[in-house]
């Protein structure tokens, strides 16, 4: 798939190839894996609070690395603090309004231009030269520009993250416009499909499946141009609020803040991963077969 | 734009359904100004109502006749008359049964059969009471919301049945629709085409590589050299008596003999067009 974009969560994808190919190496039991998933997590606190607490290392170094790398306790504190006096959730609605602000306005705008310019030859070899330079471009630098565009409120957020979507759901249905199978488009057209009504019963879905095989991906990058949007210049969210700790070196709150946005992301990620289900059920699932 | 071709009823003519008038296909070659000529001066007829099967080597040219008749493809010279009419753009009185998996994907077993109702513009609960109505009759009642990946092979071509036969073409078009499955599976989708078959005479063209299903199944024949610029070299009326049932026919002495006599044309082509593909290979 041409979704090379960072932050596409492939790991879990790869693991399951590999295991497919080579069943004698039956994977670890679900309760062993989650034992060495605690168990990681724990070593790597058990070594962060060790380094920063004065009395297990030297009171010098414990207290400079505290410094650079917080401490454990107090991020943790922060994190309950947010949620116990509901701080937090004005900042992560914003967040979240904005991720998805992005998403819906940037897969449209990708359907729709990526349709156009894959049925039609003549304008996609008109914009080639351009789309290949824009998306080349690190787009992340045109937030300063979105800022005096649309200030700091939502929108700057948004077309930030408009423009990190845009690209990937274009690709994508550029691509599956093109993959298209021509006997299942002759097999339309000797049923009698008018144009329209091909590019309604055979692009749209063929497109949109390739999209919804890409959503991990751009809902990712929604999320990522809103908090990247938000730390460079914002009057609210999670963004924002790591951009202020940071102002005042307040370590501990800015590693809170990106627990709580590593946190939702998974969530977000885990609710792309229950809609993709519902809606991909015609997709043909490499393993059909289920372990009594 | 094919609603109005097919609500008319047919008027059964004198004109064959079906004939090519000196077609030649040729294409463009990797290289520039070269040409590949697949098929060279093809004439051929067929009847109204008529079942006719063309048989030839593999490669050579069967299925860019048979995306001629369908309109799919416009032949370098010559023309396609359908039922007298000069053909241009799709062929809107033939139903295509491919020889690939051609159901989309994304739509269920009922939706796929509806699709070619729904084109035309019929009601929706319309279209799915027909589509659920040639799913049982193609033996498929229980399976109307499987999607195609979950349906097996012999039953996907069970769905392309239907899909094509809904809409009740005045010609149809087979490209090795049962080349792909297994022999019990074919014999009974074979028979299971006759019976449909023998209810209302459509006029078919029937392209197999299997000289056995193509005497089973036609009241004709037709050899074609092997390619490139194949053209037909043998034709044979099959006298064999209906109904038939493709298994049993085959132990008749009379098949044995058309067989023969029908191989006895093709064996030369097959090992012409094996000599073709192993040079090619090298």
């Amino acid at each position: 798939m041409s979704d090379g974009a960072p932050g596409s969560p492939s790991l879990a994808a790869a693991r399951k190839g590999v295991t497919r190919e080579k069943t004698s190496h039956a994977p670890a039991g679900r309760w062993t894996l989650a034992l060495w998933h605690v168990a990681i997590l724990a070593v790597v606190f058990g070594v962060w609070y060790a380094l920063t607490t004065p009395g297990i290392v030297d009171a010098a170094y414990a207290n400079r690395i505290a410094f650079f790398f917080g401490r454990p306790l107090e991020v943790i504190k922060v994190v309950i603090a947010w949620f116990v006096s509901g701080k937090i959730y004005p900042h992560l609605a914003i967040t979240l309004w904005e991720t998805l602000l992005a998403f819906a306005i940037g897969s449209v705008l990708g359907l729709v231009i990526g349709l156009w310019l894959a049925l039609s030859p003549t304008a996609s070899a008109i914009a080639e030269p351009y789309i290949t330079a824009l998306n080349a471009m690190p787009r992340v630098i045109l937030a300063p520009i979105f800022a005096v565009w649309f200030g700091l409120g939502v929108l700057s957020k948004v077309a930030l993250g408009v423009t990190l979507v845009f690209f990937i759901v274009f690709f994508n249905v550029y691509q599956g416009v093109k993959e298209v199978s021509p006997v299942v488009l002759a097999n339309a057209r000797m049923l009698g499909a008018s144009r329209q009504q091909l590019l309604r019963s055979i692009y749209l879905p063929s497109a949109t499946s390739w999209v919804f095989s890409s959503l991990h991906t751009s809902v990712g990058m929604a999320f990522v141009g809103a908090v990247v949007g938000e730390y460079l210049g914002s009057a609210k969210g999670v963004g924002y609020l790591i951009l202020q700790a940071e102002g005042v070196f307040d370590i501990n709150t800015v590693i809170a803040g990106i627990v709580v946005l590593t946190i939702f992301a998974l969530l977000l990620d885990f609710a792309v991963t229950k809609i993709e289900a519902r809606l991909l059920v015609w997709r043909p699932r490499t393993a059909q077969t289920e372990s009594l | 734009m094919n609603a109005t071709a097919h609500a008319a009823a047919p008027a059964r003519s004198a004109a064959p359904a079906l004939a090519f008038e000196r077609v030649t296909c040729a294409f463009a070659g990797k290289n520039a100004g070269e040409r590949y000529t697949a098929v060279a001066d093809t004439s051929l007829v067929v009847g109204d109502g008529e079942f006719v099967s063309v048989v030839g080597p593999t490669g050579c040219g069967k299925s860019t006749l048979l995306n001629v008749a369908a309109g799919l493809l416009a032949p370098s010279a010559g023309r396609t008359l359908v039922a007298g009419e000069p053909l241009s753009g799709i062929n809107a009185r033939a139903g295509y049964m491919f020889q690939a998996d051609a159901l989309m994907p994304w739509r269920s077993a009922l939706g796929n059969v509806s699709a070619g109702l729904q084109f035309r513009g019929v009601a929706r609960d319309v279209a799915a009471a027909r589509a659920r109505e040639w799913l049982a009759r193609v033996g498929l009642t229980g399976f109307e919301n499987g999607y195609p990946h979950q349906l097996s092979g012999g039953m996907r071509k069970r769905v392309a049945l239907a899909q094509m036969l809904i809409l009740d073409p005045e010609i149809l078009l087979m490209d090795e629709p049962f080349s792909a499955l297994d022999i019990q599976t074919r014999q009974l989708m074979e028979n299971e085409l006759l019976d449909l078959w023998s209810s209302n005479r459509k006029s078919v063209l029937f392209i197999t590589h299997d000289l056995e299903e193509a005497i089973a199944l036609s009241d004709r024949v037709i050899v074609l050299s092997a390619g490139p610029a194949t053209h037909p070299i043998g034709e044979f009326a099959i006298d064999l008596p209906r109904p038939r049932d493709v298994a049993e026919i085959r132990l008749s002495p009379r098949f044995v003999e058309l067989h023969e006599a029908i191989w006895h044309v093709l064996k030369s082509e097959v090992l012409k067009g094996y000599a073709q593909g192993k040079r090619s290979a090298q």
